[in-house]
């Protein structure tokens, strides 16, 4: 247990200006601006945006300066300073039929209305270091320009399977109530799919990419395809009490995958193919896709499957995905423990006091 | 709470899916950058006078999705947005919402969004640049499909051999 501990002041001020001077580095060389981490670390802006379950560009880029790089650390950055604001209301669903998009693949349909498209991804690159990067500098890259602009209609690929009946549906609730918010209310279990999907959501990338893949080598029974992966930017519209009618507030840019599972059937329901969601802030596909898998997994109880492993315990996932909340309680173990640890300490000593003392009595009675 | 007297507080689902002009041009200025908005405001000849009901302020906005896509509502997560609302001397009263943390922009945006409602000489300038600027944020929308266009791809099967 930690106990309260005063004094330190001038400590810690001092450590404050340590780190700032660490933060910048060799002054010789040119500070990196806000924009330029915004603008050239994209990806890392986006995990921050995940983790911190905030989208803000500007402010993930700050939070990625201000820490040094720190992916936690800054999405905890995001975390406090939302507690800060107010919330103005709910946007209505996105709705990603509609994406402008910008990549699109799936590795279960060859030929798809709409077509394959690359987009801007590393999966075909050699994994060999480009040192003109390092030397020169990078002039303007241009990239190429079709003539034509992608089909405007991009069916996303389980509805196209849904049509024959062959996957799993995912329709709304009755009367499509209002999710559940962790911001708000706490966790209960067994979880609706909404309180996971948020929690996922907000989660971790490497424990969910682990957890992932442990479903993947078995420790979890199901063999996902990639149905769909797409990434691109959404509209986001609000309908403000005050006026009463949708307003468009602009547009992000997601990542929502689609995992196709093997199959399940009851007596009322043929076999089909089940479904796995993930979607996430920005270009951040392995967060997309290991979600998708583990909404997958984490429906164990609504499919009647033993939830022997890891990734189909909900309260094991749900409870341990947080980053922040997970370097919060592992890292308060820096903070001083002194009180708690003299009086194990002095447990121990008492112990092996009375257990000298047994055993020179024991001695004795031999004797 | 401010209620626009114009408007009825509760519509129809139907009523609040409607794309009037209202809608459009608000859209427009929620996607334009900060400079759009302020060089739209700058080009207006005088400056209009108006009284802020609600100054420009940041909060966040719950992105909810759905599962699958088209199933259950779940939050996402938040984004931030900010909203203002002015009226103008004749009492028109002009909103702003949009994603970030551009308050300047929000307040712009609002005194737009009320002068484009009125019957003033303004607006047709107003209503040139808006569409100036929708030409804008759809040429960038074509020229981002068309690139990613240049990465359409064909996949051949390959034939497996039984080794």
């Amino acid at each position: 247990m930690y106990v309260a501990v005063k004094g330190g002041e001038a400590a810690i001020l001092a450590t404050h200006d340590l780190v700032a001077e660490e933060r910048r580095g060799d002054v010789s060389v040119p500070e990196i601006s806000v924009e330029q981490i915004r603008e050239q670390m994209q990806l890392s802006v986006a995990r921050v945006m995940n983790e911190g379950s905030l989208y803000d560009e500007d402010l993930g880029a700050l939070a990625l300066k201000q820490t040094q790089g720190d992916l936690i650390e800054a999405a905890f950055l995001m975390r406090a300073y939302r507690t800060t604001l107010p919330r103005f209301g709910s946007s209505v669903p996105v709705d990603t039929a509609t994406m402008a998009i910008r990549r699109r693949i799936s590795a279960t349909y060859k030929d798809l209305p709409g077509g394959q498209v690359l987009g801007p991804t590393y999966d075909y690159t050699h994994r060999l270091f480009d040192f003109t990067l390092m030397a020169n500098g990078e002039h303007a890259p241009a990239a190429t320009a079709a003539d034509h602009s992608l089909d405007a209609a991009m069916p996303r690929v389980p509805d196209i399977l849904g049509d024959e009946g062959l996957m799993e549906a995912e329709v709304p609730p009755q009367h499509d109530p209002r999710p559940f918010d962790l911001t708000r209310d706490p966790v209960e279990f067994p979880a609706g799919r909404d309180v996971r999907l948020q929690t996922l959501s907000r989660g971790d990338e490497g424990f969910l990419l682990g957890l992932a893949y442990s479903v993947q080598r078995g420790f979890g029974g199901n063999h996902p395809f990639a149905g769909e992966i797409r990434m691109g930017e959404v509209a986001v519209s609000f309908v403000p009490e005050e006026l009463g009618f949708e307003i468009d507030l602009g547009e992000i840019t997601l990542t929502e995958c689609q995992m196709v599972n093997q199959f399940k059937g009851s007596i009322e329901q043929p076999p089909q193919f089940t479904r796995g969601y993930g979607l996430a802030f920005g270009h951040a596909e392995r967060k997309a896709m290991s979600m998708a898998i583990i909404d997958r997994s984490l429906k164990a109880r609504e499919f009647g499957e033993a939830a022997e492993y890891p990734a189909q315990q909900e309260e094991f996932v749900l409870y341990h995905c947080d980053n922040v909340e997970a370097s919060g309680f592992v890292e308060h173990l820096k903070l001083p423990h002194y009180v708690d640890f003299q009086g194990e300490l002095e447990l121990l000593r008492k112990i092996r006091r009375e257990q000298k003392e047994r055993l020179a009595e024991r001695k004795e009675a031999a004797e | 709470m401010i209620c626009d007297q114009d408007q009825p507080k509760v519509l129809t689902v139907l009523d609040a899916k409607k794309d009037t002009a209202r809608q459009r041009w608000m859209g427009v200025l929620a996607r334009a950058s900060a400079a759009e908005i302020a060089g739209l405001f700058a080009s207006l000849e005088d400056r209009p006078d108006y009284q802020i009901i609600k100054r420009p302020e940041t909060g966040t906005l719950m992105v909810e999705g759905r599962a699958g896509g088209a199933g259950q509502r779940f939050n996402v997560g938040e984004a931030t947005m900010t909203r203002c609302v002015i009226r103008l001397t004749d009492g028109r009263i002009g909103f702003s919402y949009a994603l970030g943390r551009d308050r300047v922009k929000a307040e712009q945006s609002a005194v737009l969004d009320a002068l484009l409602q009125s019957g003033d000489q303004r607006v047709v300038v107003l209503q040139n640049g808006i569409g100036a600027l929708e030409r804008t944020q759809k040429e960038a929308r074509e020229l981002a499909s068309r690139k990613a266009a240049a990465t359409k791809v064909n996949f051949f099967t390959l034939v497996r051999g039984d080794g």
